[in-house]
């Protein structure tokens, strides 16, 4: 027996919600789809008429069903947005370049300007020769804390307003999970914001439409979009501890799957205790970027790659902080630890 | 982000193997009977006094509990909160040289009935608890989980905390103790026993003959049917903590108990702490995890045990021969994958094998969390908690929450009728599918578009509107009662019921103060128009 659509009745469902597990046709799936990202951009009012937003593509799933879908709906609710697509070339030969190829044919298809920044042009490093110096643990958090600037760079470059990006209903709820593991008060706080206050000048404004998204539901509307989307896991390792909260979120969702959100429901009603210390926000005193110390991450990371010592940014060095704004050298026994590790 | 690992990798490192006759680390002198931590060797005594010490630093660190105030312990029969029954009875020994100054009484919860044990089963677990019970000396209360059949819907009024901290500091309290001689305070509550021979004495009237254990038949099968109602595990979980909670609650208000002593250890109050997380009960994770849980009011909970792992409470349950008797629960013997607890714990558990500082770490976040909603006073309109687990209702939130997403994925998915009208700025635009065909489905959607608050806590309007009719989920044959209920219920408890194949099998207590709460919500929706503002805070 067929079953129908629940929302048009008359319809054959072709799929089941893995949001609420009602059955749907596809077009009252696409329609539920675009209208909740709508709702979402709406009620939190992520943007302004007229104003420039940069969508981060990375050619895969998420980030082409975002580029899509902000074009419908700018279309159709006559947002009055300019739209473009901002991406960060890592430099991974057999991942990067190959999904770039996605996004410069989604920039033909969607008739979206484009614009590539490259950690080589930004940093002189391409992730490939940074994996050569640091070995295949850690590189994620040099590419992680590269990209994020990287993307505020490109946006900045092109003027942009607004930066969005693809993060969906289970990375937050994975981010969350994550936090609560590490104990990280401070980013727990901060990581179901829809998007981050544009405070202090030279800081872009992030959001994640796709917040409310679950990730299921984006392959499946890419499937029967028929998008054309790149699929391959990076090549450099698959970390280990965000592994294991995602793992964690999945079989969560398969025992009740209104989990991940029930997940990111929590992270929204917590609050953090009056005394506990927060970090404070200030300004990376050598290239101005955002940063909770006198010299931000990627600052950091950057010297320890250029003196040699790539360990510098892994960890928590800030005393050596003062000694690298002055230029000055590394006693012996500083430097010994923070060399690379080898196997 | 992604470095997690590396923080523990130092410590994993460097931990070197204990040698087989490794002297204490803390006399030097006796050798080390076990390892707590990493290096951390102990010797017996020196692992009993850290035992205790730990026991009273926490109690001394919080200065919740008064000199001379009757303290219920809820006892299981686990390891854990049989440990805690024998600290306090270390802690009351004479020879104790910081003795502890409260008055203690234990109670057990039977719940048999809803893990699907026999009556024999029951009976001999209850009788094995009671000789423990009995060498303590201290009165104890054995309660079938049958009897929430008959409790009255008052346990799910909050009253106001009697011990006003503003009027009786701990300080003041402690001086008066001593001035008395060592007897206990009359404390602020006159109908409150304050020696230990009354209480003792009490144990007399309400000792439980073993013969009184067995509830009677129809509420055995009431509670038969209501388990049989929750669809899932995990519901089932939530729920009996629920109903276990207002007993244990009842029990301490009928017997003049202000304070209860749960034997939760660090280890579970971790996992506690993740699966709260995982089932949307972020807003009462502080009151769900923390020292002191006030959400009763006159009744505070406290986890004394909060500080020890399970690792250490096993080994001092195994070193010092404490007395537990296991019972099977819900969770016994199913798979890793039965409920969300289940899964939590299983995950938790496995993690602390491969990174050790998993569990102190996710404890520590509890430490730095409190409710979203500090500002809930106990004297606040009863509505505005949650009818279940007494928490404040976190469903009033922002336009664009999980909470509200959720909704309207919801309505989105079942017959578009009305569902383009709940949105605020979607209403001019075509949608691109078909409009519908029959749609008679009129109740499927309710006008309040956003506005599913209830009880008006906060910026609501003090309407309890509730989330309009249709948008239940339709699975339960009287969508009204179960809407009506759902209204009165937080976030994670709606979840709960949910599961719920009928919410006619629930205690009568519940369902009747629903209905007190709903008619109390309608009147005041009747004279809106006359009440002040600040009424409601």
């Amino acid at each position: 027996m067929p079953v129908f659509c629940s929302s048009c009745e008359n319809k054959r469902a072709v799929l089941k919600r893995p949001k609420t597990a009602h059955s749907l046709c596809k077009e009252c799936f696409f329609w539920a789809f675009e209208e909740e990202v709508h709702h979402t951009i709406i009620t939190a009012r992520l943007f302004n008429r007229g104003e420039t937003v940069g969508i981060g593509a990375s050619g895969g799933k998420d980030s082409t069903v975002l580029a899509h879908v902000m074009k419908v709906l700018n279309e159709r609710f006559d947002y009055g947005l300019k739209l473009l697509l901002l991406s960060v070339d890592e430099g991974i030969t057999g991942y990067r370049d190959d999904s770039l190829e996605t996004v410069k044919r989604n920039q033909q298809q969607y008739d979206l300007p484009l614009k590539i920044v490259s950690y080589e042009e930004l940093y002189g490093w391409t992730m490939d020769a940074i994996v050569k110096q640091v070995g295949l643990k850690n590189n994620c958090t040099f590419c992680g804390v590269f990209r994020r600037q990287a993307l505020d760079r490109g946006a900045m470059m092109l003027k942009v307003d607004k930066i969005c990006t693809g993060h969906n209903a289970d990375d937050i709820a994975e981010t969350v999970l994550m936090n609560v593991l590490r104990g990280d008060i401070a980013r727990l706080r901060r990581c179901t914001a829809i998007s981050t206050a544009s405070e202090g000048e030279g800081v872009i404004p992030r959001c994640k439409p796709l917040k409310y998204a679950y990730e299921k539901e984006i392959v499946l509307y890419a499937y029967f979009k028929k998008l054309d989307y790149f699929s391959t896991e990076c090549i450099y390792s698959p970390n280990a501890y965000r592994g294991h909260a995602r793992a964690f979120l999945k079989d969560l969702e398969a025992v009740r799957p209104s989990s991940i959100m029930d997940v990111i429901h929590s992270g929204e009603n917590l609050s953090v205790r009056e005394g506990v210390r927060m970090p404070v926000q200030g300004t990376c005193s050598r290239c101005g970027y955002i940063s909770s110390q006198a010299l931000c991450k990627a600052c950091v990371l950057l010297e320890g790659l250029n003196r040699g010592l790539p360990r510098l940014g892994i960890g928590k060095h800030h005393r050596l902080h003062g000694k690298i704004l002055a230029q000055q050298p590394l006693t012996e026994r500083e430097e010994r630890k923070l060399r690379a590790v080898d196997f | 982000m992604c470095q997690v690992d590396e923080e523990y990798n130092e410590l994993l490192e460097s931990r070197s193997l204990p040698g087989v006759s490794k002297k204490c680390m803390k006399c030097k002198e006796g050798t080390a009977v076990l390892i707590i931590r990493a290096g951390d060797a102990f010797c017996r005594s020196c692992f009993k006094e850290y035992f205790i010490h730990k026991f009273r630093a926490m109690l001394g660190k919080n200065r919740v509990i008064f000199p001379g105030e009757k303290v219920l312990l809820a006892v299981s029969g686990g390891l854990a909160s049989s440990s805690m029954l024998a600290q306090v009875q270390e802690g009351l020994s004479q020879d104790a040289h910081k003795k502890l100054r409260f008055v203690p009484g234990i109670v057990y919860v039977d719940e048999g009935g809803a893990s699907g044990q026999s009556l024999e089963e029951r009976q001999r677990a209850a009788s094995q608890l009671e000789h423990i019970f009995q060498a303590t000396g201290f009165p104890y209360h054995i309660v079938p989980l049958e009897e929430v059949f008959s409790l009255p819907s008052s346990v799910l009024e909050a009253a106001s905390a009697i011990s006003n901290s503003s009027t009786c500091s701990y300080k003041t309290a402690v001086e008066q103790f001593i001035q008395n001689g060592g007897e206990a305070v009359g404390l602020r509550n006159k109908e409150q026993d304050s020696s230990l021979a009354d209480a003792v004495s009490q144990l007399q009237t309400h000792d439980c003959q073993p013969s009184s254990f067995i509830p009677p038949a129809p509420q055995r099968q009431a509670l038969e049917r209501l388990f049989a109602s929750v669809k899932t595990q995990t519901a089932k979980e939530e729920l009996l903590q629920t109903l276990r909670q207002h007993l244990i609650l009842h029990t301490a208000r009928l017997k003049g108990y202000s304070k209860v002593m749960l034997g939760e250890s660090c280890t579970r109050l971790a996992v506690k702490l993740l699966s709260s997380i995982s089932l949307g009960r972020g807003a009462a994770l502080a009151m769900d995890t923390g020292f002191a849980d006030s959400r009763f009011g006159d009744v505070v909970l406290v986890r004394p045990m909060r500080d020890y792992s399970s690792k250490e409470i096993a080994f001092y349950g195994r070193l010092f021969s404490v007395p537990s008797v296991f019972t099977p629960g819900l969770d016994t013997k199913t798979s890793d994958k039965a409920s969300i607890q289940r899964l939590t714990e299983s995950f938790v558990t496995n993690l602390q094998t491969g990174f050790p500082s998993t569990v102190s770490t996710i404890y520590r976040t509890s430490e730095k969390l409190q409710t979203a909603h500090s500002a809930q006073t106990n004297d606040a309109e009863p509505a505005s908690k949650c009818l279940l687990c007494l928490c404040a209702l976190d469903t009033t939130v922002e336009e664009a929450s999980a909470f509200n997403a959720t909704l309207l994925s919801e309505r989105l998915s079942q017959g578009k009728k009305a569902g383009g009208a709940g949105l605020p700025t979607s209403a001019p635009a075509p949608s691109p599918a078909p409009a519908l065909g029959s749609g008679s489905a009129g109740q499927c959607c309710s006008s309040s578009a956003g506005s599913s608050g209830d009880g008006g806590c906060g910026g609501g309007g003090g309407g309890g509107e509730g989330e309009g009719g249709g948008c239940c989920s339709g699975s339960s044959g009287r969508p009204s009662v179960n809407s009506d209920l759902k209204s009165l219920l937080c976030y994670s408890c709606r979840l709960t019921i949910k599961d719920m194949t009928t919410v006619d099998t629930l205690p009568s207590y519940l369902m009747s103060e629903a209905e007190r709460r709903k008619r109390r919500v309608d009147m005041r929706k009747e004279i809106s128009e006359f009440l002040l503002e600040e009424d409601e805070d």
